[in-house]
């Protein structure tokens, strides 16, 4: 046997290099590692560890698992997503280390399946994150690697699709194969580049990663698979069967997404829950709503208002909308001089850029001075926190 | 879907718009590039109407 000593190989032209062919193993010697690139999953939050708004809910959007959405049109009865806790019974992904997926349970659609009806996965990038992940997208020997586990109740066949959103939008489908019931599958998909793509350096979304479990035909039609072409909003995938939308009580989930520079999946890079929350801090974050009683802000004071700054933990992709969610003005208090009062409405923001806004208070009471130092906390029942969305 | 929104005026100008969305009231900037903003300027495109803030 002989031994290569080297501290680089390179390909000799494109971009891969290829150990063994079909039916050879690689084996690594005993105790020899493998140091894939940090960072390289551009998906947040793939394994679904984050759920800062909830993790169950009826409606669609981004609502329970941070950073991916459901999109929903035509139900005869919602659907419900939900961040869903895996168990050793989840043959696969438990034991590479997932513990939990993002999950759909249909309703009972009792029209059938209708030509505008769709029930979708959706995760989207920002167009400067793909820009800058060293893809030479613009090259047809240049390739991503989308991989991830799906399971659905009913046995079918399933698309997804990639849409880019800059210059002239392409789109890119492709099928999970014939899915058994119950069963936990990997999909990987090796996409290359495209003359026509664009990415534009900013911000904004740039790329929709959709997994569909049904769309109607008013979004289907004729189409190549696994190729790039102008992306046409009337045929995104081919003709979908119905079987899983008409199941009342069907369930799709899926867990370990990772999109990454190259023609190889690479194991999913696992992170710490605090570096995968701080990520999507990014995009949204919950402020509050832990505790009851929690310190909100100290505000200065005006006649019946009070008023102050608040400061994100971490810089929102854009200036973010900002809702409070309570029982209502009871779930709100504004302390001054020894008193506390029951805010007389909810708190409203204002001024709002990227990194701070102003949280306004309002009360009944007649003897606030202006200038008097108060402080705003929520209720003495646990329920009152403030969302910071700024989600593509 | 958005059922009403209305200005919110701050430092003597139209600040932020406090919009009711699928039931929810939120506090949307004057940003282009915020999603909600651009689903109410869509809303106001099919013909409603941002209300003066009071």
């Amino acid at each position: 046997m002989s031994t290569i000593q080297a501290n680089l190989i390179e390909p000799s032209s494109g971009t891969t290099v290829t150990f063994g062919a079909s039916g050879d193993t690689v084996a690594l010697g005993t105790g020899a590692g493998v140091n894939f690139r940090s960072s390289r999953n551009m998906i947040i939050n793939g394994n679904m560890q984050v759920a800062q708004r909830g993790t169950s809910s009826t409606d669609e959007g981004y609502k329970t698992v941070d950073r991916f959405r459901v999109s929903v049109a035509g139900l005869d009865e919602d659907v419900t997503q939900a961040q869903h806790a895996l168990t050793s019974s989840d043959t696969g992904p438990w034991a590479k280390g997932f513990r939990n997926s993002y999950h759909i349970t249909n309703g009972n659609q009792t029209s059938g399946a209708g030509a505008a009806d769709r029930v979708c996965f959706q995760y989207r990038s920002e167009a400067q994150d793909i820009d800058n992940s060293g893809w030479d997208y613009t090259s047809g020997s240049s390739y991503i690697t989308l991989s991830f586990w799906i399971k659905s109740s009913v046995a079918q066949n399933f698309y997804g699709r990639l849409e880019t959103m800059d210059g002239t939008q392409q789109g890119y489908a492709f099928e999970t194969g014939s899915l058994s019931a119950d069963t936990w599958t990997k999909i990987t998909k090796t996409i290359p580049g495209n003359s026509n793509i664009t990415f534009d350096n900013d911000a904004n979304n740039g790329l929709i990663i959709e997994i569909v479990a049904f769309r109607g035909t008013d979004k289907t039609g004729s189409m190549s698979l696994d190729t790039w072409a102008a992306y046409n909003s009337a045929v995104r995938v081919p003709d979908m069967t119905s079987t899983w939308f008409t199941t009342d009580d069907a369930t799709f989930e899926i867990t370990g997404v990772q999109l990454e520079v190259g023609s190889t999946a690479t194991p999913f890079e696992n992170k710490s829950y605090g570096q995968e929350l701080e990520a999507c801090q990014r995009y949204c974050q919950k402020l509050h709503g832990e505790v009851t009683n929690s310190m909100v802000s100290m505000q200065l004071c005006y006649s019946t208002t009070g008023s102050e700054g608040v400061l994100y933990y971490s810089k929102k992709r854009v200036a973010p909308t900002i809702t409070q969610y309570s029982a209502g003005a009871t779930g709100w208090y504004l302390h001054y001089e020894n008193t506390s009062s029951v805010v007389s409405a909810v708190p409203t923001f204002d001024s709002i850029d990227s990194t701070t806004c102003r949280i306004t208070a309002l009360i009944a009471a007649t003897s606030l001075q202006v200038g008097e130092a108060a402080y705003l906390r929520t209720g003495n029942a646990a329920g009152s926190y403030i969302i910071v969305d700024a989600e593509l | 879907m958005i059922t009403s929104a209305k200005y919110i005026e701050a430092f003597g100008e139209n600040n932020t718009i406090q919009a009711v969305i699928d039931g929810v009231t939120k506090c949307v900037p004057l940003d282009p590039d915020n999603t909600d903003y651009q689903a109410i300027q869509e809303w106001v495109a099919e013909g409603n109407t941002i209300e003066v803030a009071e």
